[in-house]
């Protein structure tokens, strides 16, 4: 089997973040911040080396200002349901997933504005077209770092260098750079960064959070989710402290006990040396694919300026088929289609049919990239 | 005399953390309940030698650990 949906969730996990899970499960299994004991100690512990693994690969300073939530999604509705309301408005880009467009529409309905920055049809966009729709009445600019569908990289840094300037938070969704592409959020001028824990971060499902930047004042976000932390239990207001402000309810200890190790693996390992062997794979691939007659590779066909994530159309073909056929008969894992995001395929060109995404990861091989690229002349030439 | 000072937080967050940054600056703590003639939003606390309190002070404000209050231990 050659696994090549990475961009999807990263798989097999490194040995020690299933090993961080079971040991959670066994030794320790009691949720941190309640009790006072030494198990949920323990279990505080495990969810600070998680804080501390995150808040140094995505360059901030404060561990507590690594907050967790259920994933990437929930941490993007926190922050566009927090800082929008009636008569904000919003600039975001033609390269979103859903987890940033469907917040926005329903928030449209509640007459927030938004202006989507058209990208190009390799998903590139420049800096300067954001700032042509701000507003004195912009609160946020929303930026995917990546596009989950091409692995078209944005330039967050140029574009957050503007927003710094004129005071309006950049909230940039990580969910295909964290763990596989430098992130910086101080040189990179992010003051908001929504993270998956399941992709790049080599975490379990169900684990992800937001970084609030060095200098976001926290006040001005209210939390999503409101309830019991174990602290201020007094109270029947929610602290106003990090992280227990936006951390309500019982956490997902063992997804964080793997998260936390699957960071720590990508730190020991280093994101550059990660980013160079997923670029290497990547070339070959978009060089291989971009071989094979009636085979069409979207984005900007350059390894040097995008993820891992590598999609295709193959002319006269459903792009399902390609990658059931790719599955059944040649055991190669991809995902076809929209993968949530219909603005992007819209902006690529590849709207309503989709494309098929291969994406690599850490643990890819060349020899199953080459695999694969045989694989997709077999299946793409047969009628 | 008093032989032990008790660092008092509004979170078990804040709690391990404290622990971690002080052990890392070789100071001895150790997590307690917190004492019931001490208010505090907290169940745990982190005791510390009296003797210690300004260098955990300047280690906990380096590091940016959020504290109510230090108070000295009775006994």
């Amino acid at each position: 089997m050659i696994y090549l949906d990475h961009a999807a969730t990263s798989w097999p996990k490194p040995e020690p973040v299933q090993e961080a899970m079971l040991r959670y499960m066994r030794d320790v299994g009691v949720t941190p911040g309640r009790s006072g004991h030494r198990l949920a100690n323990e279990a505080e512990r495990i969810r600070l080396d998680a804080r501390e693994a995150v808040a140094e690969l995505f360059g901030v300073s404060d561990p507590l200002r690594v907050l967790f939530t259920s994933g990437g999604t929930m941490a993007l509705n926190l922050v566009l349901f927090g800082l929008l309301g009636p008569g904000a408005h919003v600039v975001t880009t033609g390269i979103e997933h859903n987890a940033v467009m469907r917040p926005l529409r329903a928030l449209a309905a509640r007459g927030v504005t938004i202006s989507v920055v058209p990208c190009r049809a390799d998903g590139t966009l420049d800096a300067a077209a954001v700032v042509e729709q701000l507003r004195g009445e912009t609160r946020l600019v929303a930026v995917n770092h990546a596009s989950n569908v091409c692995g078209t990289v944005l330039p967050v840094r140029e574009i957050g260098a503007i927003t710094h300037e004129r005071g309006i938070p950049l909230l940039v969704d990580a969910a295909q750079t964290g763990g596989a592409w430098p992130v910086d959020m101080q040189a990179d001028n992010i003051d908001l960064l929504a993270f998956a824990g399941h992709k790049g971060l080599l975490g379990p499902g169900g684990t992800g959070g937001l970084v609030l930047g060095d200098d976001f004042d926290v006040a001005r976000l209210p939390p999503l989710v409101y309830g019991g932390t174990g602290s201020r239990s007094e109270h029947e207001e929610q602290p106003e402290f990090l992280p227990d402000k936006y951390e309500a309810g019982t956490p997902n200890m063992v997804g964080l006990a793997g998260l936390g190790a699957g960071v720590r693996y990508v730190l020991e390992r280093g994101v550059a040396q990660i980013r160079a062997h997923e670029a290497a794979l990547t070339g070959r691939l978009i060089a291989g694919l971009r071989g094979i007659p009636g085979v069409r590779v979207v984005g900007t066909q350059d390894a040097r300026r995008q993820t891992a994530a590598v999609s295709f159309t193959r002319a006269g073909r459903s792009c399902s088929a390609v990658a059931h056929t790719l599955d059944e008969e040649y055991g190669v894992l991809c995902r076809p289609g929209l993968h949530c995001a219909p603005q992007a395929h819209r902006t690529l060109g590849t709207f309503p049919d989709g494309t098929v995404r291969l994406s690599a990861g850490p643990r890819t091989t060349p020899a199953e990239i080459a695999q694969a690229i045989s694989a997709v002349a077999q299946v793409a030439r047969v009628e | 005399m008093f032989e032990f000072a008790v660092i008092l937080v509004h979170s078990t967050s804040h709690a391990i953390q404290a622990e971690r940054v002080l052990g890392r600056a070789g100071l001895a703590v150790k997590l307690i309940p917190t004492p019931r003639h001490l208010s505090s939003d907290c169940g745990s606390a982190v005791r510390i030698a009296a003797g210690d309190r300004a260098a955990v002070e300047q280690s906990l404000r380096a590091a940016q650990v959020p504290i109510d209050r230090i108070e000295l231990l009775d006994g």
